[in-house]
């Protein structure tokens, strides 16, 4: 199949600025799928709110555009309902980290089989550049004209510390390392987040005067390195980029075929 | 047949109902006075091979449910206040994304954590206004656990009907009192199954357009047809759109297709209206004990007649209107501030005869409290 097989044509034009960094996202997320093979039919794609989860729409999958923060709640429901379903949730850093971070950390915790994908552009693209929990400290965002005072966390480190069996990051720099990120998550049986940054050339990048998307994109491949790499010795202030979990786990939903054998008395 | 017979709480008899309905996916938190019906559920569900999810608040189990309505699952979460509140932006979501399911409030004393192990019904208006926006919803409601389980089986098949999310409106006493309950025969309650689309593979599926009678057939999420859902305005695809003749259009779908079956929905029990000069509404526990006044005052000779309401939301105005006609007063029971009387006073031709007994201190409203208040009405003191 072609990528085009995958988008919903009649939905079309998008949203997106130009330069968004989120149709790479989108561009990268297909090829994986359209390598791995998966039937269109089988995959249900939830997205909450925010420039990020419109990304839902164009595809041609099942597709839930919900609320603010809230997809992964409404994955866990799907995915429990009908376990065969492949779930993957994509969402923006304020969608997943803030109003969701709470259903963020449970879903890693639960190790239900979803595929998690943070698209990082450390701020809120929707409503206008407001700061997210992303932005980290120094930013500028439209609330916070004085610079803001908001320490940022760690995606990889908080999903590995909330129990999730596969995390990696790259950035929209990286097109075939998110192919290959996603493809990965999806084959992995349980809890998987990739985060993806990218980038809001329109707000992020005007606020804090990094310039347009080609400036943006620079700036990601100059901050980020592989995983133990040279580079990071030398400079600890380096992102790093690569797969940080890979581990097995018991996953949810086959967890719960055990409760539904003992309380049907079997083993 | 004596395993039909049950000495339950009305939570049970709730939970018993759902089951019979056909309901095999819940979602829940737990919460005073609801908690027995996810206890329950836990129970109950894996042992017919259903899912029972413990989620990490209120919001998520309302969205989760959600979730395993769309693959085809008839789904409940159970709630009091606080976590009612929590809820109401998903429940938003379902009205608009037109997503069956069944929401269950055991009403404590509010505002806030407010009185939790004791009953009011001071929900009514939040499960009416809860969520933001014009919107049409579904509430019912029950005074014993016969009809707590017939109302629970009612809201599965009209959340099936007409694809809303329905609202069940019991209290604490309701909830946790022990009483008898006969499960039906299967097939003594008619239940109502989801309507699924008959359109084949291959050939476009309109998932918002609604047929001539104005159902949405539907068609699970996993199946062959795939298409979008979402909470913001939406065309015949489920796409987004801001075209006001579509905004227009699917605001007023949302509203008629509740509204004008009002009749259909409504639910009430009459005692003795035939001549009631002076008529009580109620519902919830506050009936039980409304009832309890009325049979006494007929035993003494005087035409006292009690309509129950178990349908709240539509609010059955044209029945509670021509029944209310020729009565010389009419007195709304209840355990809230008088939320159910603001609609039956809107209801009647005489507003001017219509009073309020009610208590709102956590203390079930007795028949001593309704008959001191019918004495203040009719004007002769306590
Ligand atoms: C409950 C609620 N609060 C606030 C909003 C407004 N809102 C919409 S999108 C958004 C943030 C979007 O930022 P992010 O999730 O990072 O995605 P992006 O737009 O940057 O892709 C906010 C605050 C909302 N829709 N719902
Ligand atoms: S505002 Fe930012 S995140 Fe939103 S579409 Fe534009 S560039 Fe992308």
């Amino acid at each position: 199949m072609a990528v085009k097989d995958f988008l919903r044509e009649r939905f079309f034009p998008h949203l997106w600025c130009p330069g968004c960094g989120h149709g790479t996202v989108l561009n990268g997320l297909v090829r994986a799928i359209e390598e791995l093979g998966i039937r269109k039919s089988d995959i249900v794609m939830v997205s909450g709110i925010g420039c990020s989860s419109r990304i839902s729409g164009y595809l041609d999958f099942h597709t839930l555009h919900t609320i603010h923060g809230r997809a992964l709640a409404f994955a866990t429901g799907v995915k429990m309902s009908r376990p065969k379903l492949n779930l993957i949730v994509p969402m923006g850093d304020g969608d997943a980290l803030a109003i969701g971070g709470n259903h963020f950390i449970h879903a890693c915790r639960r190790n239900i089989d979803i595929t998690a994908i943070v698209m990082n552009n450390r701020i809120y693209g929707m409503t206008g550049g407001q700061y997210s929990p992303l932005s980290g400290y120094g930013a500028a965002a439209t609330t916070a004209p004085y610079s803001n005072i908001d320490h940022t966390f760690d995606v990889v480190e908080l999903s590995k510390a909330a129990g999730a069996t596969f995390v990696a990051r790259t950035t929209s720099y990286h097109p075939k390392e998110i192919t290959k990120y996603i493809k990965k998550a999806i084959q992995h049986k349980g809890f998987s987040v990739v985060e993806i940054m990218s980038q809001c050339p329109t707000y992020f990048g005007r606020k804090n005067k990094i310039g347009g998307a080609v400036e943006m994109l620079e700036y990601m491949k100059d901050q980020t390195t592989p995983i133990d790499s040279k580079a990071k010795a030398e400079n600890p202030d380096l992102i790093e980029r690569g797969i940080f979990v890979e581990k097995e786990l018991p996953e949810y939903c086959e967890e719960y075929e055990k409760v539904i054998e003992r309380a049907k008395g079997g083993a | 047949m004596t395993e039909n017979i049950k000495f339950v709480q009305g939570n049970e008899a709730c939970v018993e109902g759902a089951l019979y309905a056909g309901l095999d996916f819940f979602a829940g938190y737990p919460i005073t006075p609801s908690t027995e019906v996810a206890e329950q559920m836990s129970v109950q569900l894996p042992k017919i091979g259903g899912s029972f999810l413990q989620m990490e608040d209120e919001i998520a189990s309302l969205c989760a449910i959600i979730g395993a309505s769309l693959t085809g699952h008839k789904v409940m979460t159970a709630t009091s206040g606080p976590g009612f509140s929590l809820m109401q932006e998903a429940l938003g979501y379902a009205v608009m994304a037109e997503i069956p399911c069944v929401i269950v409030n055991v009403q404590r004393g509010g505002p806030s954590t407010g009185n939790p192990t004791h009953v009011a019904q001071g929900d009514v208006n939040q499960a009416r206004w809860g969520t933001h926006g014009d919107h049409a919803i579904v509430a019912l409601t029950a005074s014993n656990h016969q009809d707590v389980f017939a109302v629970t089986v009612e809201a599965f098949n009209i959340a099936e009907t007409y694809r809303t999310p329905v609202i069940l409106l019991f209290d604490e006493v309701i909830g946790h009192m022990r009483e008898r309950l006969v499960i039906p025969e299967p097939g003594e309650i008619p239940l109502v199954e989801r309507l699924r689309t008959s359109v084949k593979e291959g050939v476009d599926y309109h998932p918002y357009l609604p047929r001539e009678d104005g159902r949405l057939p539907m068609s699970d999420f996993g199946s062959v047809h795939r298409y979008n859902v979402t909470g913001l305005y939406h065309d015949m695809w489920g796409f987004p759109s801001d075209n006001p003749k579509i905004v227009h259009g699917l605001s007023r779908h949302l509203m008629d297709k509740i509204e004008n079956n009002a009749h259909q929905i409504a639910m009430v029990k009459e005692y003795y209206l035939e001549d009631a000069e002076q008529i009580l509404i109620s519902y919830g526990a506050s009936a039980r004990s409304a009832l309890h006044v009325v049979v006494s005052r007929r035993n003494r000779g005087e035409q006292l007649g009690l309509l129950e309401l178990q349908t709240l939301w539509p609010f059955p105005a044209e029945i509670v209107r021509d029944r209310c006609r020729n009565a010389r007063s009419v007195t709304v029971v209840e355990m809230n501030k008088g939320q159910i009387l603001e609609q039956v006073k809107h209801a009647v031709e005489a507003p001017e005869r219509v009073f309020l007994a009610n208590r709102v201190d956590g203390v079930l409203i007795n028949p001593t409290d309704i008959r001191n208040f019918l004495r203040v009405i009719q004007g002769r003191g306590i």
